[in-house]
């Protein structure tokens, strides 16, 4: 780890402050970003702990939430209003990591967690363009397994190893930010950026800009949502393919979907190609498959991966009918 | 505050660089009731700082990458990882490791159950799976939900052997002792014994 100062910001104001500093970084639960340290993959020179911001979770006069960005995971989780309004934000953040980490992990840090990819993290071994720009992608020769289906390039083929953010997509939130030029709002959705040549490059923040809040409009009375994720082991593992979604039916026709992947993609992949292949279509076994179909045409698999293509179609398919079921 | 204790300045763990007066910090820690008053470099892990400066090494360093949990130790009563964590994040807050859970009249009741059912084979984990249950019991009584959970509207959690391996499972056995480990817990929670006041605890409560 290389030495860096420390100062536990008292106001967002101050972190925003703070944060301007040459090679500054915002520190939440540290769960990933001290990790990245300790590899030295991670550099900062000055970290700004934002841990004592807002953590409140406020119920907003339209009828949507506003989660502050250092509420830990575990708080949102169990959170009343998130379990009942929003229980595949729940569910999602309850399949990640382990209760030790939902208990540090904060809400900004969980949106601005980096892959896991092996060869990103191998800062001595491997080479890595999204480490070190330019150097190339020990990945797309490599061991791929876990590697992304959809929205990759020649130069990265990582995942977005979020679970929260999956359901956070399919929920429609949209990520409050402050910065040194101001507040203004991105759609969680528009947040990640795909790698194309400059995979360092993941988000639309700008320096210096601190994520302080996220807000989640009004969920709608007849609609049904759950997460669904697939690992390697039944607890404590990073998806391969995971599915968020939300589902209205009216009279066995879907009135309103809305669908996000994880492990598939270099970010939070919203299913827009299935959405538009459903709505408006009956809610049946057969049109859930055509449209979990229609959103994996595009899929391409690297030489381990393959799998995930037919999975992420039967994962898609079993949770939407699920959904219709518990609908119906 | 009692046991106040000055160490010298730190050599921090193996690192990279040199450091300056604006990478280290002073910091109280309180840990299982005593508060210490430390400087530190600011790169120091909370595990390592109770290791190595407060002569505390019941906590375990395993994989120090947050994946087996053997640094588990209880933040204001909430189960963390210590190796992840920096120490001048927990400044101010209430730290328990496994040496601040027996009590005056000996062991924790989960300590003597880990003994009943054989609940390791080397030992190495189990700070961190005692610490880590005592946690979960914390979370359970709350009626916090896990990935297994179907019914997000319960206020209570009933927990079964799959409940408890779930929310359990970043606690890692490399002997393979799980099943007595579970065990342990289970009884001791079914006894109503496993959220059982800690030395902090009762330390704090007397000041």
């Amino acid at each position: 780890m290389t030495p860096f100062s420390y100062a536990r910001a008292a106001d967002t104001a101050e972190a925003v402050r703070l944060g301007a500093a040459d090679r500054a970084k915002y520190l939440g639960g540290g769960t990933n970003l001290v990790d990245l340290m300790r590899e030295t993959v991670e550099r900062p020179a000055a970290l700004v702990d934002v841990t004592g911001l807002s953590a409140a979770i406020e119920a907003r006069d339209d009828g949507g939430l506003l989660i502050g960005a250092a509420a830990r995971n575990t708080a949102v989780a169990e959170h009343r209003a998130v379990r009942l309004g929003h229980p595949v934000l729940a569910r999602a953040i309850l399949a990640g990591a382990s209760a030790q980490i939902r208990n540090m992990a904060t809400v900004g840090g969980n949106i601005l967690q980096r892959t896991r990819c092996t060869y990103f993290y191998d800062d001595d071994g491997s080479r890595c363009n999204k480490r070190s720009p330019g150097q190339g992608c020990d990945a797309i020769g490599g061991f791929n397994r876990n590697h992304a289906i959809l929205g990759a390039s020649s130069a990265c083929v990582a995942t977005h190893p979020s679970d929260m953010c999956v359901a956070l997509a399919a929920l429609d939130a949209t990520v409050h930010l402050q910065g040194p030029q101001g507040a203004r709002s991105v759609p969680l959705t528009a947040l990640h950026r795909l790698p194309g040549d400059h995979p360092e490059l993941e988000t639309v923040l700008q320096p210096g800009e601190l994520i302080t809040a996220v807000a989640l409009p009004a969920p709608s009375v007849a609609a049904r949502s759950t997460y669904r994720k697939v690992r390697d082991r039944a607890s404590y593992a990073f998806a391969l393919v995971s599915v968020a979604a939300v589902l209205e039916l009216e009279r066995g026709t879907v009135k309103e979907v809305r669908l996000a992947l994880g492990g598939v993609a270099p970010k939070p992949w919203r299913a827009t190609k299935a959405e538009a292949a459903l709505r408006g279509n009956p809610a049946t076994e057969r049109s859930f498959r055509a449209a979990a179909e229609a959103e994996l045409a595009d899929a391409a698999p690297l030489r381990d991966n393959g799998f995930k293509v037919e999975l992420a179609i039967r994962t898609i398919t079993a949770v939407l009918g699920a959904l219709a079921e518990e609908a119906a | 505050m009692d046991n106040m204790t000055t160490p010298p300045a730190n050599p921090a763990t193996p690192h990279t660089g040199g450091t300056t007066p604006a990478h280290t910090a002073h910091i109280t820690l309180t840990v299982n009731g005593s508060a210490h008053r430390l400087t530190i470099d600011t790169r120091t892990a909370l595990l390592d700082t109770m290791r190595e400066h407060l002569a505390l090494p019941g906590t375990k360093k395993g994989c120090n990458q947050g994946a087996c949990g053997a640094c588990t130790v209880l933040v204001d009563g909430e189960r963390v990882l210590s190796c992840l964590a920096l120490a001048v994040q927990y400044a101010g807050r209430s730290i328990t490791t496994v040496e601040g859970l027996a009590g005056e009249d000996g062991l924790h009741p989960l300590q003597l159950a880990f003994i009943e059912h054989d609940g390791f084979q080397c030992g190495y984990c189990t700070p961190g799976q005692i610490c880590s249950a005592v946690g979960m019991a914390a979370e359970v009584a709350r009626g916090v939900p896990s990935v297994l959970t179907a019914d997000l509207s319960a206020d209570t959690v009933a927990l079964t052997q799959d409940e408890l391996r779930e929310r359990m499972s970043g606690n890692l056995c490399r002997c393979g002792a799980h099943n007595g480990i579970v065990a342990a817990i289970a009884e001791t929670h079914a006894a109503g014994r496993l959220a059982r006041s800690t030395q902090t605890d009762l330390r704090e409560a007397a000041e």
